[in-house]
């Protein structure tokens, strides 16, 4: 693997509320390269989100902590900067995208505004400068006649259109990482696939980092080069894509593969993982997952199992990865 | 404030599409307000209080001088050589009235920028950044929220013995930057959780930036409104505190001064207690009923949006 661009490591992130606390992020860490798209996979409340808030140290606190781990921009830790130093990396080295286009985009200015706004604080553009960058960036992330648009209101635009100019912020300030937010979960089915489109290119044209936080599956495998599962603020899986979409080795993914319709078997009822999503401030013992793995025995109920490299380039957290099927 | 626009997301690759014009916030609110009758009555008469502040000359004959007074012509009743009469020195009581405006005008003007000022900062600053920030700045108001308002004023304003304007407007500001600061502060902190706030954090805004380009102009509407009820409120405050003899003093021309003469004159000269009211009613009543349709045109907008 190249160089690694962003490295995380045993990172944890606490919520203390009242009923108790909550390890929404329970020591994770996975590696980024240039160029890399590494979608994290997980449920409501599997950590992935807040993560990537923790990264950009954007997390209301209190009631949430980051109690352990790093995260290392190259070499520098962004999780142990001051607030100013902090400032200067966020956008310019690692941008976020998120789900809602229209709550991201401020509804008072107009979107060229908002984009002159940026490259001037940021970059130190003249206003000229910055307005003939804000048509070239909207042009680049595809949107037509840029100079109109400039023009407009957030409330104006479509949600498709909303999120390029969305991606166009994220890239303004040309970032090595974009941690992606659910970047299309919010926007219609035929949009979602030119978004995404979009976020490939951008990402292979600006050699950037992804990581693109989704719940869905097909978006991850179309996408993603490496795919991470988590499970309650923990990685439960993590490989390349296509492996793990082939061959699953950790029994939550399997599940989550099994819940995918198949449209060449008809079948009367679409197998799902039993059980709920665990009670995040009373977590099971031992595996997290073990009351809804059908390979769980008494060494799952008693000891968490580690999450580890099994097979070159393939970790997972299982005891029983040997006897995951599809 | 996001609308629902109706858009068609097209088929693959079409990234234009159609979409209905719809207006900007603002525009909004400007097309419901240049409809709205109250809002016209609003601003024609604070147009012409306007006018009478700026050039009080332009509003009465040459032959007409506040300062020209004829003692033999003391206490005459409404005629047509003097519309509201002469006052005890037999000066000329229509043009003394209309001088009147810009006393008001300023004190309006300037307790409400103040308190606008004052409000924005530290409401802003205690939402904004909450924590101990919020802590202080919240005890203070509370502490001059507990004052009631006319005593304390009486009791500051006997301290200095000038009472001119910028003395009267710096009491009634003293006591009234509470409620202005606590409403910003709320406004703050519902907006400072929008995504747009997130997402200037995200590109790297600092916390200041933040405040000014992004929670204060999504929550300036309601502040305005209020604004344009402070500026009756000082005007009804300075003609409060002048009429109990602790606002404005002779020589300065005031309605509340004017009220305060004509009391004990009032079965004699009605009309002295007269105008000078309607006059503080009329200028009250045009900034509560701009506030009023500003509040309204926001509130249609919210309705239907």
């Amino acid at each position: 693997m190249a160089e690694p661009v962003l490295e995380v490591d045993d990172l944890h992130v606490e919520f203390r509320t009242e009923e108790g606390t909550v390890k929404a992020v329970d020591g994770i860490g996975y590696r980024i390269a240039k160029g890399e798209v590494l979608a994290i996979l997980g449920e409501s409340g599997s950590g992935k989100t807040v993560h990537a808030r923790a990264i950009m140290r954007i997390l209301d606190s209190p009631p949430a902590h980051i109690t352990a781990g790093q995260a290392k921009l190259h070499e520098v830790d962004v999780l142990a900067l001051d607030e100013a130093d902090m400032r200067a990396v966020r956008g310019a080295k690692i941008a976020m995208l998120f789900q809602d286009p229209h709550s991201a985009l401020d509804p008072v200015f107009t979107i060229g505004g908002q984009l002159v706004e940026l490259l001037r604080t940021r970059r130190g553009f003249s206003k000229h400068e910055a307005k003939t960058m804000s048509t070239e960036l909207l042009s680049r992330v595809g949107i037509a006649s840029p100079e109109e648009r400039m023009k407009a209101h957030p409330h104006e635009l479509s949600g498709g259109i909303a999120q390029r100019v969305m991606v166009a912020m994220a890239i303004a300030l040309e970032p090595e990482v974009l941690l992606a937010d659910e970047p299309t979960s919010s926007l219609d089915v035929t949009v979602q696939a030119q978004v995404l489109d979009l976020l490939g290119s951008v990402v292979a044209e600006n050699d950037m980092a992804m990581v693109l936080i989704t719940h869905n599956l097909a978006v991850a495998v179309g996408l993603a080069d490496r795919i991470a599962v988590m499970y309650a603020g923990r990685m439960a899986e993590l490989g390349p894509a296509k492996d793990v979409y082939a061959s699953p080795i950790h029994p939550y993914t399997a599940g989550l593969l099994r819940a995918i319709p198949d449209i060449d078997v008809r079948e009367e009822r679409l197998p799902g993982i039993k059980g709920t999503p665990p009670n995040m401030l009373r977590l099971p013992s031992g595996c997290p997952f073990h009351p809804r793995c059908p390979l769980a025995d008494e060494h799952c109920v008693e000891e968490m199992p580690p999450f580890e490299e099994v097979v070159p380039g393939r970790w997972t957290a299982c005891w029983h990865w040997t006897e995951v099927t599809r | 404030m996001s609308r629902p626009t109706s858009t068609v997301e097209g088929a693959a690759g079409l990234v234009d599409e159609v979409e209905q014009p719809t207006a900007t916030l603002w525009s909004d609110v400007w097309r419901k307000l240049k409809k709205d009758n109250q809002f016209r009555v609003a601003v024609v008469m604070i147009a012409i209080f306007m006018g009478m502040a700026i050039a009080p000359q332009l509003f009465f004959t040459k032959g007409l001088d506040p300062a020209q007074c004829h003692l033999e012509d003391t206490l005459q009743s409404p005629s047509r050589a003097h519309w509201f009469g002469t006052d005890l020195l037999g000066c000329d009581y229509y043009t003394r009235v209309v001088y009147g405006t810009r006393t008001s005008m300023e004190v309006g003007l300037i307790v409400a920028s103040a308190t606008m000022v004052i409000a924005l900062t530290l409401g802003g600053a205690a939402g904004y950044f909450g924590g101990a920030t919020d802590m202080t700045i919240s005890r203070i108001a509370d502490i001059f929220f507990c004052v009631p308002t006319l005593l304390g004023s009486i009791l500051l304003l006997s301290l200095f013995n000038t009472g001119g304007v910028a003395i009267v407007a710096l009491v009634l500001v003293f006591f009234g930057w509470p409620d202005m600061t606590r409403l910003v502060r709320s406004t703050v902190i519902s907006g400072k959780r929008r995504g747009y706030v997130r997402s200037a954090e995200t590109l790297g805004a600092s916390g200041n930036r933040v405040l000014r380009r992004h929670v204060l102009p999504n929550g300036i509407a309601p502040v305005l409104v209020f604004t344009a009820y402070i500026v009756g409120g000082a005007v009804a405050g300075e003609a409060s505190l002048t009429f109990l003899g602790v606002g404005l003093r002779l020589p300065a021309i005031s309605w509340g001064l004017q009220i305060q003469i004509a009391q004990t004159r009032f079965s004699a000269a009605p009309y002295l207690l007269f105008f000078p009211s309607l006059f503080l009613c009329l200028f009250i009543g045009a900034f509560v009923l701009l506030g009023e349709s500003i509040r309204d045109a926001l509130d249609v907008k919210l309705a239907d949006g």
